[in-house]
């Protein structure tokens, strides 16, 4: 059930957005001031028009793209860096991980929300800067959690054996280390793969983050607060895609750590 | 335990100060400060006695001993906005932020930890199904749309509810229960598997083997068992709270320390901004060793060193 709902979701999500340019005919940044704010349902229109008479639809299948774009960069960016550093820091153990695991406390000391955008505020808006921020606030998890595993799995028989016949370390830790960590890799990053887009998507509607005309969920919610009592869709339509996104992620990361992983608790 | 309170007391502080030191160095690091605090339409006269009167004209070094000297003090300068002391504009928005995140914390430990035993004990019925598709779809909608939806129905359509403010107590109900929502099917889920995992212990059987009635079964040999992740997992949310609030508050308008720091952040006013940094990171590690201190006092076999 979670494995059909979640792969099914997160199919449709990515299929969406992929296919969005030809899925609607309409350019999610023409305006057309005529138009403005038509209820879903119009000819032309099904989920209505904003307030500068662009196309609900396509704005809403455009974010999709940006969304999973951002999630996408984000999630491999942690996973590389953070699985790296953790990978490092269970291996080598004496200084490299205590200075590690200090900062990853002092990250920790933080929510997470409040450090991406905080990162986002200081270092300057729009796309290349949500992914370098969100990937800032991220990478903790990542070397926690590998740490902790090189940390067991480098005591494993086989691992001592290959180091016994003479393996040198970066094959030891490449070869049979790593692919022994992997899955916990994949667990991690599908749980933030969803942390990731709902973060992206709450920074821009902060109005940090991606800026307006760019159809990202979180600024055309942001831009819906001011028209809540004349145009309900404006804020329905995004945010629903969002969750449907995020629900379709969640139970699709759910099923992964049951497979790979069970104890594992992110 | 004196001694463990007293060392953590004592990490606390390094890991504030750490987290500081780098706000701090971001905010220098990210271009010239001073064309960052001032509005776009200002002269360069102005500029430079602006920059005069805060020291930027100073090494960074002595900036940097300054800047610490003073945070040792709670002394973070003037808000470059209101012209007030950072630190007590700060102090002053807390109150409301701790108001709204107990208010949210009881409310989703009174719904959450039920929910979560109910459905544990009652396995596979009715209940547990819906129960287990609320928390599912409770932890995929973001709070902020959530907030809307509300906003819409009972201020917008219904008249019910203020879309915003602080005052009474008509005006806590939404923002508690946003901020509740997401941490209510987190703590829901993971109770129903504590206590699902803790029903498969001996001494569970042992306890009904021994003829006690399910009451007694549950509320005095389950329920404490299952609290340490429980309490594990509430007390990190209980920090993320203060992140929560960050977007809840802005939603409803609730004048918090979540807000105020968006605010400092989309005016550069950066003095508050540190403000806000240090009190908020003070407050999340002061949660996470109650935490910790609260496992001693559940799990006698957890010592603290």
């Amino acid at each position: 059930m979670k494995k059909y709902a979640g792969v099914g979701l997160t199919l449709a999500v990515l299929l969406v957005a992929v296919l969005a340019p030809w899925l609607t005919p309409d350019d999610p940044l023409r305006a057309d001031l005529v138009q403005s704010l038509r209820p879903p349902g119009t000819p032309g229109h099904p989920l209505g028009t904003d307030q500068l008479g662009r196309d609900l639809l396509a704005r809403v299948l455009h974010g999709a793209r940006l969304a999973l774009f951002i999630g996408v960069c984000t999630v491999l960016l942690t996973a590389v860096v953070g699985g790296l550093l953790g990978l490092v820091a269970g291996f080598v153990e004496r200084w490299p991980s205590a200075v590690l695991m200090r900062i990853a406390d002092v990250q920790l000391s933080f929510p997470f929300i409040l450090l991406a955008m905080t990162i986002n505020a200081i270092v300057g808006l729009g796309l290349r800067n949500i992914i370098l921020s969100l990937s800032a606030a991220g990478w903790v998890v990542y070397a926690r959690v590998v740490r902790g595993e090189v940390l067991s799995v480098k005591q494993r028989e086989y691992v001592q054996a290959a180091a016994a016949l003479g393996v040198g370390r970066p094959r030891l830790l490449f070869r049979h280390v790593l692919p022994n960590v992997a899955p916990s890799i994949i667990v991690v990053a599908s749980l933030q793969f969803s942390q990731f887009i709902v973060a992206e998507a709450a920074i821009s509607f902060l109005g940090f983050g991606v800026q307006p005309p760019t159809p990202a969920w979180g600024s055309m919610l942001s831009e819906s607060r001011d028209f809540l009592y004349v145009a309900w869709w404006l804020a329905a339509f995004p945010g629903a895609a969002l969750a449907l996104t995020a629900l379709g992620v969640n139970l699709l990361g759910d099923w992964l750590r049951d497979r790979l992983d069970p104890k594992l608790r992110v | 335990m004196r001694a463990y309170i007293a060392s953590r007391l004592a990490q606390t502080a390094l890991v504030v100060f750490l987290s500081l030191s780098v706000v701090f160095g971001m905010v220098r690091l990210s271009g010239d400060p001073v064309l960052l605090f001032m509005p776009m339409d200002i002269q360069a006269k102005d500029v430079d006695e602006f920059r005069q009167r805060l020291g930027f004209n100073d090494p960074l070094a002595v900036q940097y001993a300054r800047f610490v000297a003073g945070a040792a003090r709670g002394d973070f300068g003037e808000s470059l906005r209101y012209q007030q002391d950072a630190m007590g504009l700060v102090l002053e928005r807390v109150p409301a932020t701790l108001l709204l995140g107990s208010t949210a914390l009881l409310l989703t430990l009174v719904v959450a930890v039920p929910l979560g035993v109910v459905s544990a004990v009652r396995r596979d019925s009715l209940l547990d199904h819906l129960g287990t598709l609320a928390t599912v779809l409770g932890q995929a909608t973001p709070g902020f749309w959530l907030g809307l939806m509300m906003i819409y129905l009972f201020s917008v359509q219904l008249r019910w509810l203020p879309t915003g403010g602080r005052g009474t107590l008509a005006h806590l109900v939404m923002p508690s229960i946003v901020l509740a929502a997401f941490f209510a099917a987190r703590i829901a889920r993971l109770t129903r598997s504590a206590v699902l995992d803790v029903l498969g212990e001996d001494y569970v059987l042992t306890a009904r083997a021994k003829g006690l009635g399910e009451g007694r079964v549950i509320g005095k040999h389950t329920l404490r068992n299952s609290a340490i992740p429980i309490v594990t997992l509430a007390g990190l949310e209980a920090g993320q709270l203060l992140g929560g609030a960050v977007i809840t508050e802005t939603i409803f308008a609730w004048p918090g320390l979540g807000r105020l720091t968006v605010q400092a952040l989309l005016n550069r006013d950066f003095p508050v901004v540190l403000a806000a940094v240090f009190l908020i990171s003070v407050l999340y590690t002061l949660i996470n060793l109650v935490v910790d201190l609260l496992y001693g006092w559940l799990d006698p076999r957890v010592r603290l060193r």
